[in-house]
């Protein structure tokens, strides 16, 4: 099918919010207009507003303020609450392998949703971008994106899934058209990623792709089945609608779908 | 605290069909009315019971099924298993698996296994999807390289 069509060089857009850089492709219609260009506007708007709501290197955000326990959910904006039962959610169905609260070192607990925010963010802020009728996007956020086609039929993205063990390779392609695919793994910033059922960072996953109709749950579920460790691909399967990918840490592969 | 549990009962629900069951609903046929369980210990010793339909909610060991609710993927049902006012468990007794169009897409979109050398030039690729690249390490991702090309 794709040596069909001649290849469409996509228009590409960058910026840099949130210390991630997010990428934008679009192909159709409206990729370097008036219309394109505001469509990119309204995305980074969107997301330096879910920066200054979520952030918990801003200390004057609602959720450090809602962490420090000076504000409840119910002072903050309708998405912080929006977040958390996502989290609770994410929470339940890992068997408590995700928990957006951690506990630290010292027995106290600290309210981190970060691992809901990016995906949630991202796949909200993408909804600006359906302005552009006749147009494809893909925007990602540091490695998570959302793809979306015009036509149902059309020539899917193309998301080429690093190696996480040797990031000069790809590991495989996933051809989508619409909905979100996410990475979760260590190659790019080290250990960051634990188990909140033991406090201990999983040893024998190297990386976890899923792929899902929606970002929001592509990221919720790749951090969880990442978080899950030994059990990640077997869990994986049993969520339906999802498809991916588990690279282990002796470099082996499973393919989930 | 126990405020906002009830809560969280409440909303759950509704939170499940907007947000869990996106994506749910492209399952392969097999799917139908397969539950979806997620327990969480609570450490009562509780077991969770294989009870359908509503027991009440006014017990504080239960489980409450909520009506099947059509959403635009189709009707969805919701089981609620609660312990001391706890929800233990939150398990999805129905869902739907008659939009074959979703089904399409989501057994289209698997992942390939390939063996490549990243090439922003020779990959056939629009995007790349790895562990978490910060604006530091960016620099220096075929991310930058492929955004590079169409800039």
């Amino acid at each position: 099918m794709s040596a069909l069509a001649a290849p469409v060089r996509p228009r590409r857009y960058v910026e840099h919010v949130m210390g991630m850089p997010i990428s934008l492709a679009l192909r159709g219609r409206h990729t370097d207009d008036a219309r394109a260009r505001d469509a990119w506007t309204e995305v980074i708007a969107d997301l330096r507003d879910a920066d200054r709501v979520f952030s918990t290197y801003r200390d004057d955000s609602f959720v450090s303020r809602l962490a420090r326990g000076e504000i409840t959910v119910a002072d903050c904006p309708p998405e912080v609450a929006e977040v958390l039962e996502l989290g609770v959610l994410a929470r339940l169905q890992s068997g408590g392998a995700f928990d957006v609260r951690r506990p630290r070192p010292d027995g106290s607990v600290v309210l981190d949703p970060s691992g809901v925010v990016k995906g949630w963010a991202v796949q909200r802020a993408s909804s600006w971008l359906h302005t552009l009728t006749g147009t494809d996007f893909c925007l990602s956020a540091g490695g998570d994106m959302v793809c979306y086609t015009d036509d149902p039929e059309g020539d899917p993205w193309r998301i080429g899934i690093e190696h996480p063990l040797d990031p000069s390779h790809l590991v495989a392609v996933v051809p989508i058209r619409r909905g979100g695919v996410a990475t979760s793994g260590t190659a790019h910033r080290g250990q960051h990623l634990v188990d909140a059922r033991t406090g201990t960072a999983p040893t024998r996953v190297a990386s976890v792709t899923v792929v899902a109709g929606s970002l929001t749950w592509a990221d919720l579920d790749a951090t969880a089945a990442y978080a899950i460790g030994a059990e990640a691909a077997a869990w994986l399967r049993d969520r339906p609608g999802r498809t991916g990918l588990v690279v282990w840490r002796d470099g082996s592969v499973e393919q989930i779908g | 605290m126990r405020r906002i549990v009830m809560w969280f009962l409440s909303t759950v629900t509704i939170v499940v069909l907007l947000f869990g069951y996106h994506t749910s609903t492209s399952g392969p046929s097999t799917a139908s009315n397969q539950v979806i369980s997620s327990t969480q210990d609570s450490g009562t010793g509780l077991t969770t019971s294989g009870t359908t339909g509503s027991t009440g909610s006014t017990s504080s060991t239960g489980t409450v099924t909520g009506p099947a609710v059509n959403t635009r993927w189709g009707p969805v049902r919701v089981q609620i298993t609660t312990s001391g006012g706890k929800i233990t468990a939150v398990d999805v007794v129905e869902y739907p698996n008659n939009n074959p169009r979703d089904q399409e897409i989501n057994s289209y979109a698997i992942p390939q296994l390939v063996q490549e050398t990243l090439d922003a030039q020779g990959s056939d690729i629009d995007m790349v999807s790895g562990a978490t690249v910060t604006s530091d390490g960016y620099l220096q991702s075929l991310q930058a390289a492929l955004d590079e090309a169409g800039l």
